[in-house]
């Protein structure tokens, strides 16, 4: 009975801030891609719906990426549009719930999957307890087999499910008292999770300093809410972006930051070396913390680390504890390939084969910070909260 | 404590020559730096106040740790060196506690319960062994209490008990020597000084813990006239007079004073102090028989089942361990079978196992230990008058010092040890006898069951995510987790390879070599000479471990740093395969302070080349020593992952789980 106040009291602890993992490795996603008898069939065996999503959300402007998603997506079905007939015979699917939720631009994977999951538990016509924790559990698998690249999804579930199974709500006597306190916490869970970014942003820009130079590989919202912040408190510094192949999202964040008034600079991926020296602290988001305290974040991240590390430069994180996950890659090649398609201008010739994977994975070592809405934490805490959660 | 430092040597010209002492007898980092400073910077100080013979200051001469004959008087800074250091360094005050490791820290409380409820003063020796458990047992804490032990012992007996505690020390030296009674006094002062370092090093709880026993001390100052007599009378009563007198000013200044002049005040402050040390003894790793430490080796070997030898050329290093003696008593104790009858037969036989070398491995050694002492349990029956619980925890312990004897305890067979006696502590007392044992059965079980069987299926599980087709897998040695991981992947069909490395003198490799063979999976077999010449085609090494420590350190068979090693610098993640039950948080930064040495006589000998003899004489060659250590340790920086059944860790997430697992529920 002890050790269950114990979990509770660290759940709540998480739940403030607004954490989220994901399940053991043990259990990892293999379902495979045959599973067509899902009502919403997987966006694309080619593409991972994740840099999908993420494109959409960040407006990239680049024809070919578009022609390729939209040939691409209607090669498999478009998740956009469910088929008529799998809507006819399910009354409610949480993947079109996580849909609707995921357009919006500002909502990160992770609480949209919250929220889908907290409509399905308002619409469930379930009249046990177990019943509904069996329904939820369904719509988390079938929201995690859905996309099963995207790490904070499946964290984001995981996390929901942890929690809202296994609190104090199921030791309500009516059933409808205890439902309607799941979707309280639920919600309220989801809004917690939204206020994460503001919080990283809080903390994060206290390691600005005036002067500084920051290199800034990728988009991440967190990040340019981090530099927002730090620029309404005056904090005078220079931003290197870089470019973001394939999808330039670096283009997108500088945009954003000129429109802020920060100087910024545009590199190539290839110049990150190059401007190492000037640079004082390099800050990325990330897709996924992992239990080494790594993180996974956009194809490129590993070799700034490294070149950040190898001129002792820190490297900075910036992610939201939905994002940590119970995932452990010892390298690269260790984790659920996420592919997506590149542009290179010009045709490809034949029998040329292209590395298409769309993240990498940065080895804590590499790491200086986390900047979490747990706090600031160096690469090993993860792991610790990671335990105090799921163990 | 520190703010009553400066008035106090300014006061008494005694202890201004104290602060000279302390730096020491402070923590020996500092100490070894400072060393020939401090030896220089102590003695004219001391001499002018003390006699001379102090001046070689008893608090700092080293315990006779090579031979018991070399003179005790003579100041050796640098073999103070070594002594201090090791008192520092490799144990834990805690580990210092006196009694010899094989009795359990419970027994050994009541012991020591038992005889504090005594008069100290009654006898000597009875003052002396009392007081020697307490200064012990507070090593860092209270030096005014191994002080006043000093001024108890100041007649003790020949037989010191310990040389490690620099008050211990100044406790054996009146005893050898009648001469050097007069030097009490010096040493009292230079106890008092120890304290007053060794003080800020305390806990708060051992703070408060002092303060309580300076209060009670305070009180019982009145009566101590007549206490101080009797103590005194025993030894030497003329110097115990007058160190009595000169140490008496103080007290009236300082708190600590009255304890450090009447030796009799010790028993009630000694009563005071349990409680605190009480609390603090769940907390504490047992003790590590330090087997350069002469006194204790003997006063062990007196009791022991097992005849021991002694083992020459013990390698300058690796003196404080047990040294290896095994191969010679089996016979001696295969007959002993039918005689011992405090031992239960099924213990025995674990016992001999273990002596043979038949039951190797953590998990399997632990195994047998647990169902021997449950078929113990099972038999057992408590005697009339008797608590069961104190007397079962006693009989477990005569059966754990057995086993030592045999051979060291491993760190798991230490953590089941630890769940068992925790088990029967906890029982309520009214629970009927047949009840107990079977609970007790029951928990047995539940822990092989719960903490070694399922979790290495756990851990299996976890693993076999990593195994990706097309792998080369490396090991070294024998694992039973790893060699139940290889064959339940070959099972779930993953397609790779094994590299089997090994090493000699034990060739464990081979017998995981010929079980994976005949299960049909294709495996490689070399040295680990060869190590960085086959790393290069491995994907991924997966090792054991006898323990993790909590900073991330491996534990394990002798040979594992050298593959985590040139795995590391290839590049090629290494995976630790470890039950969680077998996490300890004690931290080792080398592989010496704690080890086991094996048979030097296996290294020596190849085995099928009879002619390469060059060391079949090797005894007599004096200036050769050979070392077979048994285990090594591998930092975390080598190790990628840990594979536990908590799920796949960081090496830097042990202590978490040794936070979050070990106390709260104590493995069940």
């Amino acid at each position: 009975m002890r050790h269950v106040t114990r979990k509770e009291r660290r759940e709540i602890r998480f739940f403030r801030c607004g954490g989220a993992t994901s399940r053991p490795n043990a259990d990892a996603p293999t379902s495979s891609p045959d599973s067509i008898m899902e009502p919403n069939p997987k966006p694309n065996h080619g593409i991972s719906a994740y840099y999908q999503t993420r494109a959409e959300h960040h407006a990239i402007i680049s024809g070919d990426w578009l022609s390729q998603a939209q040939a691409a997506a209607a090669a498999g079905h478009p998740p956009e549009e469910p088929p008529a007939s799998a809507a006819a015979s399910k009354p409610f699917s949480v993947i079109d719930e996580f849909n609707h939720w995921r357009r919006k631009p500002d909502l990160a994977e992770a609480v949209a999957a919250i929220m889908a999951l907290v409509a399905g538990i308002r619409s469930s016509d379930a009249t046990t307890m177990m019943e509904l924790e069996i329904e939820l559990k369904k719509a988390s698998d079938a929201l995690k087999s859905w996309d099963t690249t995207s790490i904070s999804l499946s964290a984001g579930c995981d996390l929901f499910m942890r929690y809202v199974t296994r609190t104090s709500a199921l030791e309500y006597d009516d059933f409808h008292a205890a439902k309607l306190r799941l979707i309280e916490r639920g919600e309220k869970f989801g809004e917690i999770s939204l206020k994460a970014r503001r919080t990283i942003a809080m903390l994060g820009q206290d390691f600005i300093f005036d002067g500084c130079t920051i290199l800034v590989h990728g988009f991440s919202r967190v990040v340019l809410e981090v530099l927002k912040l730090a620029a309404s408190n005056r904090k005078l510094f220079r931003v290197f972006c870089t470019e973001g192949r394939p999808d330039k999202t670096g283009l997108r964040l500088s945009k954003e930051l000129a429109t802020l008034g920060i100087p910024v600079k545009l590199l190539i991926d290839s110049a990150v070396a190059y401007a190492m020296d000037e640079v004082d602290m390099v800050l990325v988001g990330a897709d996924g913390v992992v239990e080494s305290g790594g993180v996974i974040n956009m194809m490129g991240t590993y070799q700034t680390a490294l070149v950040a590390h190898s001129m002792n430069k820190p490297v900075y994180v910036a992610a939201e504890s939905y994002k940590f996950a119970r995932l452990y890659p010892l390298d690269q090649k260790d984790l659920e390939p996420a592919l997506r398609l590149i542009e290179f201008g010009v045709p490809i010739p034949a029998g040329v084969e292209i590395e298409k994977s769309a993240r990498d994975y940065t080895p804590p070592q590499y790491l200086t910070l986390l900047f979490t809405d747990l706090g600031v934490l160096t690469p090993s805490v993860v792991s610790d909260e990671l335990i105090q959660l799921y163990l | 404590m520190d703010n009553r430092r400066p008035p106090r040597t300014v006061s008494d010209p005694k202890v201004r020559q104290v602060g000279f002492v302390t730096p020491g007898a402070a923590p020996p980092a500092r100490y070894l730096s400072e060393a020939p400073t401090a030896a220089a910077a102590s003695s004219p100080p001391s001499g002018d106040t003390a006699p001379p013979a102090i001046s070689t200051s008893p608090v700092m001469i080293p315990p006779p740790r090579h031979s018991p004959s070399a003179p005790l008087a003579v100041p050796n800074p640098s073999r103070r060196d070594s002594l201090q250091i090791q008192v520092g360094g490799y144990n834990p005050p805690e580990v210092l506690l006196e009694s010899p490791p094989l009795t359990s820290p419970s027994s050994r409380m009541d012991d020591a319960v038992s005889q504090f409820s005594e008069d100290p003063s009654i006898s000597p020796c009875n003052g002396r062994s009392e007081a020697a458990k307490v200064a012990s047992s507070f090593p860092g804490s209270s030096g005014e209490m191994m002080v006043m032990k000093a001024g108890i012992v100041g007649g003790g007996s020949n037989t010191p008990k310990s040389s490690w505690t620099t008050a211990s020390v100044a406790k054996t030296r009146p005893g050898i020597s009648e001469k050097e009674r007069g030097a009490v006094v010096g040493m009292q002062n230079d106890g008092a000084g120890v304290s007053k370092t060794l003080k800020e090093k305390t806990t708060k709880a051992e703070r408060r813990a002092l303060q309580e026993a300076q209060r009670s001390a305070k009180a019982a100052a009145k009566e101590s006239g007549a206490g101080v007599k009797l103590s005194a009378a025993p030894g030497g009563a003329v110097p115990a007079n007058t160190k009595q007198g000169k140490v008496v000013k103080p007290p009236a200044q300082k708190k600590d004073g009255p304890q450090v002049a009447n030796p009799s005040v010790s028993s009630e402050k000694k009563v005071v102090d349990r409680p605190p040390e009480k609390d603090r003894k769940k907390d504490v790793p047992p003790p590590r028989m330090q087997f350069d430490d002469i006194h204790r080796v003997e006063k062990a070997k007196r009791r022991a089942v097992v005849y021991q030898f002694e083992a020459k050329n013990r390698v300058e290093l690796f003196r404080h361990l047990p040294q290896y003696i095994h191969g010679t008593q089996l016979p001696d104790l295969e007959t002993k079978f039918f005689q011992l009858d405090p031992m239960h037969p099924s213990v025995y036989k674990v016992g001999l196992q273990y002596l043979s070398g038949n039951i190797s491995g953590g998990n399997a050694r632990c195994i047998a230990m647990l169902l021997a002492f449950r078929e113990a349990i099972r038999d057992y029956s408590t005697p009339p008058e008797k608590a069961l619980v104190r007397d079962l925890t006693a009989k477990i312990s005569s059966y754990v010092s057995f086993l030592i004897e045999c051979r060291p305890l491993s760190i798991s067979m230490g953590n089941a040890i630890r769940f068992l006696k925790n088990r029967i502590a906890k029982l309520p007392d009214t629970m009927p006898e047949s009840e107990v044992k079977s609970s007790l059965q029951s928990d047995i079980d539940r822990f092989i069951n719960e903490k070694i069987v399922i979790a290495d299926k756990v851990i299996i599980r976890h693993a076999v995510t990593k195994i990706r087709d097309g792998d080369v897998l490396l090991t070294y040695g024998l694992s039973c987790v790893v060699e139940m991981l290889l064959v339940y992947a070959h099972e779930v069909g993953k397609q790779f390879r094994v590299v089997i490395v090994d090493s000699r003198p034990k060739l464990e490799g081979q017998v995981l070599l010929h079980r994976l063979v005949a299960k049909g999976i294709n495996c490689t077999y070399t040295h680990v000479n060869a190590i960085s010449y086959i790393m290069h085609e491995v994907t991924l090494v997966f090792l054991g471990a006898a323990s993790v420590l909590s900073n991330g350190t491996v534990y394990s068979r002798v040979g594992t740093a050298c593959v985590a090693m040139v795995a590391n610098a290839f590049r090629v993640p290494v995976l630790i395969c470890c039950e969680a039950y077998k996490f300890h948080e004690r931290v080792q930064l080398d592989s010496i302070c704690s080890n086991e040495l094996g048979d030097p006589d296996v290294i020596s000998k190849v085995p099928g080349r009879k002619d390469l003899n060059h060391l079949d004489n090797r005894a007599d060659i004096e200036n050769l020593q050979l070392l077979n250590l048994t285990y090594d340790a591998t930092p975390s920086d080598f190790v990628s992952m840990i594979i536990t059944d908590y799920g796949m860790l960081p090496p830097s997430s042990v202590p978490v789980i040794v936070r979050e697992y070990r106390r709260e529920n104590l493995w069940i």
